[in-house]
């Protein structure tokens, strides 16, 4: 990614100025980096905030392995990642695809599917998915209308989830818009040429649009999962801080919260963060591996 | 990673497809589907402006999206039902979106300025760790800062919020700064120095002024990305004093039992109104600094 930056013309190297126009960037940095150590040894020791940390080795690792609430809740995070993630790429790439071929009035399509995903992780949007789909909510009502008698989504265990994997996908605008910039990149004489030779629109999509679109297929795919993971406003408004009903919408991070700042177990919460950041990074190692085989770059 | 928004060699509107044998389906089968879809996207928000302008008790019984009974009380009932007046939280949030919009934009533009026209030691090792922290989950820091936040008397106070957007450590606007400045001519900064500006000149006369686009864009972004903030309020602040509009938002929740249904949607919707304003506002800044840099 470094080749990002530009070449600066030689001449005489200005050290002292590089570095005063980055004093609030280094500051930052050790913001970071010491918490980022911090944490790794808070994972090894009991803390409580009162008493000082005391040394716990890997008791902490050890808890988690017969820990089920956090099994359960990782649990929640993978299948919410694994299904939203592509559910939602997929819908954007298709609706980008559709807006590309030179529809009139793209740009109000384009605002109207890209504002939700402006508001999807505000605490007003979940809190209105909570009584759209609530018992009586008003989408158990349009699928009355037309015979479906709908679950109890927010109140049974087996759909809960599924209400936050729906707010996922309403915010398939943010990776649309990126698409639609991208698809905007593809010489259409590769499109005409292959017209000319007969190939199929599938064959267009799968030979064509596909591989010039790899590489920002790629980049929302790792975005969206790095942000996934992360998921806890959804979590903590949907329940109202509880992650149930029966644990259905436990996500990592709020349980996280939960161990950390409201049992103030702090050394145990720590240890959970350093699990979740081998997740992602292992996750998103596999991705850029994966990447050799599947990501196709012109140059 | 930097897209333009136009297509390259075909203007954008040019027929993409050449008329070919088979049958085509009409054009106007596309507008009903995408229609279709616009209609499901904006349903829940209109669903809830006609929610916060209905009886509390028909909210979920009056079905239509256009209220049988108006009741425009909701909006004053709802304003005072929580601790405090709803412009208390309004302004909360409005002087910590502020303060850090102006952190973010003064703090990530001399480090992207550094980045994209200085040369000095380490440069290319800095902006690797600047993209590194890009991804690094913010959730492993929290811990260890929540607790020297604690030691240093900072709970219920609003530093913890605003101290990172004036140390720059959001890296998505210090890349979006960079792509921008990249894409001015050397030439300008050359001519400055010529003229006798130092770098602190440049930056300043020249370079800042032309930045105008990508300001816009953080600044749009920050403000969203600010206003929606949960998690830090909820952690940092527990005086109802100090609450954001989410934080208080939220509040609604805690008090179902006294079916507050319509009070809860108005000024769920007036929480969201500022979002939805900027938005109308800075469209093009947002969609073209979403494709720079793949920010939501």
């Amino acid at each position: 990614m470094t080749e990002v930056l530009p070449r600066v013309r030689r001449r005489k190297r200005q050290d002292w100025a590089g570095y005063v126009f980055l004093l609030p960037w280094f500051g930052g940095l050790i913001f970071m980096i010491v918490p980022f150590v911090a944490s790794l040894y808070l994972a090894f020791t009991d803390y409580d905030l009162l008493t000082p940390p005391r040394w716990a080795g890997l008791a902490n690792f050890r808890e988690m392995l017969g820990d089920a609430t956090l099994h359960q809740s990782l649990k929640v995070t993978f299948v919410y990642t694994l299904v939203s993630v592509p559910l939602s790429l997929a819908v954007a790439l298709g609706v980008a695809m559709v807006l590309d071929r030179g529809v009139r009035g793209l740009a109000i399509y384009r605002s109207v599917y890209y504002l939700p995903s402006l508001l999807g992780g505000s605490v007003a949007i979940v809190m209105l998915w909570r009584y759209l789909f609530g018992y009586d909510g008003i989408v158990n009502d349009l699928l009355a209308t037309i015979g479906i008698t709908g679950p109890a989504w927010t109140t049974d265990p087996d759909y809960a989830l599924s209400t936050l994997i729906l707010l996922h996908v309403w915010t398939f605008g943010a990776p649309m818009v990126i698409f639609l910039a991208g698809l905007r990149q593809i010489p259409a004489m590769y499109y005409e040429a292959a017209q000319m030779d007969g190939a199929s629109k599938w064959r267009q999509f799968r030979s064509i649009t596909l591989p010039l679109l790899s590489p920002i297929i790629f980049f929302n795919l790792v975005q969206a999962l790095i942000a996934s993971f992360q998921t806890f406003t959804q979590s903590y408004v949907i329940s109202n801080g509880s992650g149930g009903p029966a644990g259905s919408t436990l996500f990592y991070n709020l349980y996280l919260y939960q161990k950390g700042f409201a049992e103030f177990d702090m050394g145990y919460a720590s240890s959970m963060a350093w699990l979740l950041l081998m997740i992602i990074a292992g996750f998103t190692a596999i991705n850029f591996l994966a990447a050799r085989y599947w990501v196709f770059y012109d140059n | 990673m930097s897209l333009t928004l136009t297509r390259v060699s075909t203007p954008p509107d040019a027929p993409q497809q050449a008329p070919s044998g088979r049958k085509r389906r009409p054009r106007y089968l596309r507008h009903v589907l995408l229609t279709g879809v616009g209609v499901i996207m904006m349903y829940p928000l209109l669903w809830m402006v006609s929610a916060s302008v209905k009886p509390s008790n028909s909210v979920f019984t009056d079905e239509g999206l256009w209220p049988a009974v108006f009741d425009f009380g909701n909006y004053a009932r709802g304003w005072t039902a929580l601790a405090e007046p709803f412009e208390i939280y309004l302004v909360n949030s409005l002087v910590i979106v502020t303060l850090s919009i102006i952190g973010n934009l003064l703090s990530c533009s001399l480090a992207a300025y550094a980045f994209a026209r200085l040369r000095f030691t380490g440069r290319r090792l800095f902006f690797a760790m600047m993209l590194g922290t890009m991804m690094l989950p913010g959730h492993v820091l929290v811990v260890p800062q929540y607790v020297m936040f604690d030691k240093i008397g900072w709970l219920n106070t609003y530093y913890p919020l605003l101290v990172p957007h004036f140390l720059a450590t959001n890296g998505f606007y210090i890349f979006l700064m960079v792509q921008f400045m990249r894409s001015l001519p050397q030439e300008l900064d050359d001519a400055a120095r010529i003229d006798g500006c130092g770098p602190f000149r440049t930056f300043w006369k020249v370079i800042m002024p032309l930045c105008v686009p990508a300001f816009a864009t953080t600044a749009i972004f920050t403000f969203i990305s600010v206003w929606n903030e949960f998690f830090s309020p909820l952690l940092y602040l527990t005086d109802p004093q100090l609450y954001t509009v989410p934080l208080a938002v939220r509040q609604f929740m805690d008090s179902e039992g006294q079916s507050m249904w319509g009070e809860m949607f108005a000024m769920s919707f007036v929480s969201l109104a500022p979002v939805i304003g900027f938005f109308i506002a800075g469209q093009k800044y947002l969609v073209r600094g979403i494709a720079t840099t793949g920010l939501r």
